[in-house]
């Protein structure tokens, strides 16, 4: 579908634009920057609000090719001889995600609105973070894509150095900086590899992805550039044992780049690894995924238990997250429809609850100096608005019906039941020859002790952070809650809560973008049985040999 | 939708709403907050009650109608797109097409995805885009409400006995008295500080209770019961300030955790029983997947056969088993005594433990067929219910706080319902759940009256250090509280099965009938172990009842605590009477077709045995009768007269009594006398009993300690901290080695060498520095010498002086 007005191009572009402006202002017109910046995000909300509701009511029937599903596409011709274009266009999942990030922006906004050092530098990097995100979420070009990766990769650095927590922000920021990068170079090699293979099936070289969407690519060339492909992006979400950036991350960021990191940024990799990833490479995600789902295990299992022995509440959101991103790639792990709608939803549950819980953390940060649970206790007293939008994003992290929380789990262990009874014939052609059919049934019970534990440790937080005896003199400076960051919060609640009870809002605009991605994979799931290959390592490291060396 | 339909989405709307409204807007003020708690479930009540009556009015008029068509409300909408498909009513089969074609032609082998697609329409050829189907909406899940006999019962259980827990609430929170200054802690005599809120919970609590009981499908209900478990996480930890200086003490907050947990650890294999449930049957919805014809459907098709869903079976009762309590998930369950004590009532006896039980009896075929696919899974369930039972009797016989002794008392009856479900006992069961929610609930508030009269008592002589709970300490409150006091005894006399008058009897004798002739008739060693274990347990709860009794109420005051306590005001008394007429009555409705052998149907008729009985009474039928062989053990029916479990029954409940009566009625305790039981049973197994089986010990040191200990040490600190973050820092060292040995290259070849170079050129320029005189005159000298000097040198290469000379430097040779 053509769009009249470059809706997307809005919503990715004037956060640019604004950032621009933010620094042109005269250093002590710096309140300015931030009413720029909610200017800016607040037509970024409205905007991606019309196009979301706008697809919601006009989705496109089952069984559309991808390219049919991308509504309000942009197109104009950039770098012609190479083939890139600039190409913007949302499908269910992305306008989703639109939606999720200029959400999140608005609250990130808000939540900093009391930041006194260097504030327009700090809008401005924030704008420029945001319009990355946007981008990668509806860009339908490679180069593209890649680029607003980049560029949201680049200001999280900054952020964290200059206004992060003062202990560990240097070490934290180079770590983080370090992963995406070697992450997305790792991804773009792969990407390249690709690229030059085009010709050789007939295809013009381009960078345009709906044309790569219909591509098939040899078999053994899918399963060599899977993995570095789909492994370069998920290092952003998360992924057991690439993990580790995450939670230093999330310590030492500033709380609106917290909530960006684990509210958007984190989906932006496993966006990302679909998108590029398993929708181009069916074959080779078909061949790898019963191996990355046992990862997926380890990485919920893992994550719920390392944050259940925290003290400081921002490392224990920052490994819950890395467990609940596990569900993420657990859902695209099952390769069924209800697995990818499960991990579609959770990316958009978990984004606005985790971002609560840390404009939660700030907050207490803000006002009692500590983060540690030992220390804090009675937050209850002085803060009740935190403690009920606590309780509220605990719930909907432990999974309980009624809230979003649910409606992402349930479908990915349904999709883990199915993916059980996915027929991969005797001997399936997969990594170690891996039968869905002989464990899957194992991950899903594995999984649900990551629920118990999450339960466990936001239980223990909960009763320690807010409940107990409140010491009027250890905190005698506690201010209030300002009437801004409660508007965060009953907003975030509130999406929460009706996504909760009227799952419709979300899961068909869900279904309906995940679902050419899991025709890919249903079909590949078919074709890989005809293949005869010997799956070996070895085989996987010749062929990656053979791929430098062709292309 | 008809005006029935509605009214039953109505019925959880009220608390609902009453908990928005108080939490939202009416906070401050008191009184409006609890007027609009009683607002809601009273509209709860009344709508409940036409619902409950109208299928109770269809079973009057025509039994069969009834048993044909259970479920005479039924109403539902389309909630969540689980299928494949989205976009309603625009789903087209095209999807699921595609999806059999990826899953390929073998589908015939896994029975679970064929009965899936029986519910859908025709799916298209393989691999070609079929015709959207306009009739069918898609698979979207499908949430509803529905009323069938047995939600009649619990629509008249519940919301009563929750209204008269909420009108208890405003005298136990000592309502109109001053307001209490101290949050999160029990003010004694003052108003609790935090009265609206506790009536915004207990709505809450009641409406999740009442989604529960009307959710036509397993999801809802699962929505219902998660809810009630986060409620009761609050509401358990209400006081959450509270400390207690004795270490072995669980203080509330603490309490909350353990019951929210424990539940959960229950629940999360239940969610995959779920799971495991609509992969089966292709639907949550009761009606539809238990019908006979979708349980043999299931059974046949299914690669384990009757054993696969036996184990689904278990994996749900599981839920039932953290709920409601059993062993080994019952450790969360006297601790949560630690909230007030409606919340207690609210917890143990009305909603969340009934709802463990209620959620097997709604999957009841499914057990049935389980039960008949091997004994194991009889086995399981009969041996968890008969152990609970007879464990917490056991612990009950040595408590000495008045709750404390209720909680054992709960746990234990819960394993009475449980055992009978083992044994195939669907309606008694049931009974007994019904019967036992009126009575317990009433022994629970009778029990928060007396805590309350010597809360009173503490306060008027100012001793805030003796527990007020401490039966130990109470004695002689028959005169002072004589209300209470007939409560209570009421409510004692039916837990105790005291024979014919109370409602406990019928329910427990039927439970005993059903293990006997288990036995009797069908030699199932299963129904011998039941009837053993739980006339044992009978015994004990009589026992312990009249011990309880005796102790609080019997003899002299033992302190100055129960010397100065005085009868709650009317607020607390008045739910008391009203629970004791049903504590009586509510028997007599299940007194047997043949009792006392009298004809079947000529003097006694039961009426709760057929109006309950009709909810799955074809589909037992249908599979009892199933050919080639039966798929359940029994369909409903009037068991055959025996005098063996009646005579049973009496002698324990009367035994227990009079022994209780022998012990502490008749010679009360005086004042710092220890308890006989400590004698008689030695003081090493009264220890035991009294810390109740050293089970929080043996779980602490098994589970929590050991998984603390992984995650803090193993996880933590060695893959994470240790291996990864090692490895990663390892690379770091050793490209900063790198880097640093190139910096010292760097410093020794570039910085050295170049600096080398630069000083030598330097020296150089030292040298020629004598030549820089500054003095104009020898400036002008030198250049006079080289012009001097170059003319000569031109002048000689003009005349070839140097030819040789020069082509040499130029060419070489």
């Amino acid at each position: 579908m053509e769009a009249g007005f470059p809706f997307l191009s809005v919503i990715t572009l004037s956060p640019i634009v604004a950032a621009v402006l933010i620094l042109l202002l005269p250093k002590e017109r710096g309140e300015n920057a931030r009413m720029l910046a909610l200017g800016t995000m607040a037509i970024g909300l409205i905007l991606s609000s019309y196009v979301y509701v706008f697809y919601l009511f006009n989705l496109p029937d089952p069984g559309t090719p991808w390219t049919d599903t991308l509504y309000f596409v942009e197109e104009f011709p950039w770098i012609e001889s190479v083939g890139i274009g600039y190409i913007l266009g949302v499908d269910g999942m992305s306008a989703t995600l639109v939606l999720l990030t200029a959400l999140v922006g608005v609250g990130g906004t808000l939540i900093s609105w009391s930041i006194d050092d260097r504030p327009r530098e700090f809008y401005a990097f924030f704008m420029l973070l945001v319009a990355g995100v946007q981008g990668v979420f509806v860009s339908v070009d490679g180069v593209l894509l890649f680029f607003f990766y980049e560029l949201a990769v680049l200001p999280m650095y900054v952020m964290i150095v200059i206004w992060g927590w003062k202990e560990r922000r240097e070490y934290a920021a180079m770590k983080l900086t370090l992963y995406l990068l070697i992450g997305s170079f790792i991804s773009i090699i792969g990407f390249l590899v690709l690229y030059f293979q085009l010709p050789s099936l007939g295809i013009e070289q381009t960078f345009d992805l709906r044309v790569w969407s219909e591509v098939q690519f040899p078999f053994d060339l899918q399963v060599t550039w899977f993995m570095p492909v789909f492994l370069g992006f998920i290092v952003l979400a998360g992924m057991f044992p690439f993990h580790n950036w995450s939670p230093d991350g999330h310590v030492a960021a500033p709380t609106a780049v917290s909530m960006i990191h684990a509210g958007v940024l984190m989906k932006l990799g496993a966006y990302a690894a679909m998108r590029v990833g398993i929708q181009l490479l069916p074959e080779g995600a078909v061949y790898w995924m019963p191996f990355l789902i046992i990862l997926t295990t380890i990485n919920v299992v893992y994550g719920a238990l390392i944050a259940m022995r925290q003290r400081d509440m921002k490392y224990m959101i920052g490994y819950s997250s890395v467990s609940h991103m596990g569900l993420v790639a657990m859902g695209f792990a099952t390769m069924t429809l209800n697995g990818f709608v499960g991990a579609g939803i959770q990316m958009v549950s978990h984004g606005i609850m985790t971002a609560l819980f840390f404009t939660i953390v700030g907050i207490i940060y803000d006002r009692a100096h500590s983060r540690n649970m030992d220390e804090l206790q009675g937050m209850m007293k002085p803060l009740p608005w935190a403690m009920v939008a606590f309780i509220i994003s605990s719930l909907v992290s432990m999974g309980m019906p009624g809230l979003s929380g649910f409606i992402a789990e349930f479908p990915i262990f349904m999709g883990i039941w199915e993916g059980k009874s996915l027929n991969f014939g005797a001997t399936p052609n997969t990594f170690l020859g891996l039968n869905p059919a002989a464990y899957y049934n194992v991950v899903a019970l594995l999984s649900v002790l990551g629920i118990v534990f999450t339960a466990a440790y936001l239980l223990r937080a909960l009763s320690s952070v807010f409940f107990g005896e409140y010491d009027e003199h250890a905190w005698h400076d506690m201010k209030p809650i300002l009437p801004i960051d409660k508007v965060v919060m009953v907003l975030f609640c509130a999406t929460m809560i009706a996504i909760g009870f009227f799952p419709s809002v979300i899961a068909p605009i869900v279904q309906a973008g995940m679902e050419p991605v899991v025709a890919r994979v249903n079909d590949a799931i078919v074709a890989t049985q005809d293949v005869t290959v010997v799956d070996t390592a070895q085989n996987a490291v010749a062929g990656f040999i053979r791929a430098l060396g062709g292309s | 939708m008809d005006v029935m339909e509605i009214l039953t989405w109505l019925i959880p709307a009220g608390p609902l709403l009453a908990f928005a409204v108080i939490l939202l807007l009416t906070k401050q003020n008191r009184t409006l907050s609890f007027l609009i708690a009683w607002a809601g479930i009273i509209t709860a009540l009344v709508l409940s009650w036409i619902v409950s009556f109208s299928v109770f009015g269809d079973f009057l008029a025509d039994l069969h109608e009834v048993e044909e068509h259970p479920v005479r409300v039924s109403s539902s909408i389309a909630w969540l797109p689980i299928g494949d498909y989205y976009g309603e009513p625009v789903g087209a089969s095209f999807v699921e097409g595609m999806a059999e074609e990826a899953h390929g032609a073998e589908e015939e082998s896994h029975g679970e995805e064929a009965e899936e697609d029986s519910h859908g329409a025709a799916e298209g050829e393989h691999g070609e885009k079929a015709v959207p189907d306009e009739t069918k909406s898609g698979t979207w899940f499908r949430i509803g409400v529905s009323a069938d006999p047995l939600t009649a019962v619990m629509l008249f259980m519940v919301p009563f006995a929750v209204f008269m827990i909420f009108v208890y609430s405003v005298g136990y929170h000592n309502y109109g008295n001053p307001r209490g200054k101290f949050l999160g802690i029990p003010n004694h005599g003052m108003e609790e500080p935090m009265f609206s809120r506790f009536f915004a919970m207990m709505s809450l609590f009641a409406g999740a209770m009442l989604i529960l009981v009307v959710s036509d499908n397993l999801l809802t209900l699962f929505v219902g019961w998660e809810i009630m478990g986060f409620c009761s996480y609050s509401l358990i930890g209400f006081w959450y300030a509270r400390k207690y200086d004795d270490p072995k003490k669980t203080p509330p907050r603490e309490a909350a955790i353990k019951a929210f947990m424990t539940t959960r650890i229950a629940d999360v294999v239940m969610l995959m029983g779920i799971v495991f449930f609509y992969r089966t049957f292709g639907t949550l919805n009761f009606e539809t997947a238990l019908s006979a014809e979708s349980l043999q459907n299931a059974i046949q098709l299914s690669s384990f056969g009757a054993v696969g869903l036996g184990i689904m079976a278990l994996m749900i009762f599981t839920g039932t088993v953290g709920k409601s309590a059993q062993f080994p998930f019952h450790v969360w369950l006297p601790d949560a005594m630690e909230g007030p004590t409606p919340v207690s009532a609210v917890i143990h006896a009305a909603a969340m433990v009934s709802a463990g039980i209620y959620l097997i009896l709604r999957i009841f075929p499914l057990i049935a067929v389980a039960l008949k696919a091997a004994p194991a899974f009889g086995w399981t369930i009969a041996f968890i219910g008969a152990f609970t039972a007879l464990m917490s009797a056991t612990i009950a016989v040595a408590q000495n706080d008045v709750k404390g002794v209720l909680a054992y008392s709960t746990i234990s009856q819960l394993g009475f319902m449980v055992a009978a479900i083992g044994v195939g006992g669907y309606i008694a069961a049931a009974f007994h759940l019904i019967t036992h929610a009126f009575f317990k609930a009433l022994l629970f508030l009778c029990s928060g009256s007396v805590i309350h009269g010597m809360e009173h008592g503490a306060e008027h002589v100012h001793d805030h250090h003796s527990d007020p709970q401490d039966m130990r300490l109470m004695g002689g409150l028959a005169q002072k509280m004589p209300t209470t006091f007939w409560a209570f005894l009421i409510g004692g006399m039916a837990l105790s099965g005291f024979p014919l008058v109370t409602a406990g009897f019928w329910s427990k004798d039927e439970i005993f009938a059903e293990a006997w002739y288990n036995w009797s008739n069908d030699a199932n060693p299963i129904g011998l172990f039941v009837f053993a274990m739980l006339a044992l347990a009978a015994f004990l709860t009589a026992f312990y009842t009249m011990r309880q009794l005796a102790l609080t109420f019997a003899g002299k005051p033992r302190s100055p605590l129960a010397e100065h306590a005085h009868e709650s005001n009317g607020f607390m008394t008045t739910p008391l009477v009203l629970l004791s007429f049903f504590a009586i009555t509510a028997g007599w409705v299940g007194i047997p077709d043949n009792f006392l052998g009298t004809a079947k149907g000529s003097i006694f008729y039961n009426y709760f045995h057929h109006f309950v009985g009709a909810t799955i009474y074809v589909p037992l039928e249908v599979l009892y009768n199933a050919e080639p062989e039966k798929l359940v053990l029994h369909e409903i029916f009037t068991l055959p007269w025996s005098w063996i479990p009646l005579t049973t029954s009496v002698v324990v409940a009367l035994g227990g009594l009079g022994l209780g009566y022998l012990v502490y009625w008749r010679k009360p305790l005086e004042e710092g006398q220890p308890d006989p039981m400590i004698a008689f049973l030695t003081p090493a197994l009264h220890n035991f009993l009294h810390n109740k089986w050293y089970w929080d010990e043996l779980y602490r040191a098994v589970f929590v300690k050991p998984a603390v200990y992984f995650s803090e040490v193993v996880v933590y600190q060695w893959i994470d901290r240790g291996g990864i973050d090692g490895l990663l820092h390892l690379i770091a060292r050793v490209f900063y080695t790198i880097g640093e040995w190139f910096r010292r290259a760097e410093i020794a070849v570039f910085n050295d060498a170049v600096d080398w170079l630069t000083f030598r050129f330097r020296d150089l320029g030292k040298e020629f520095r004598a030549f820089q005189t500054g003095k104009v005159q020898e400036y002008a000298l030198a250049s006079v010498l080289v012009a001097v000097i170059f003319t000569a040198f031109i002048y000689g290469a003009s005349q070839g002086w140097f030819d040789g000379v020069l082509f040499f430097l130029a060419f070489g040779n």
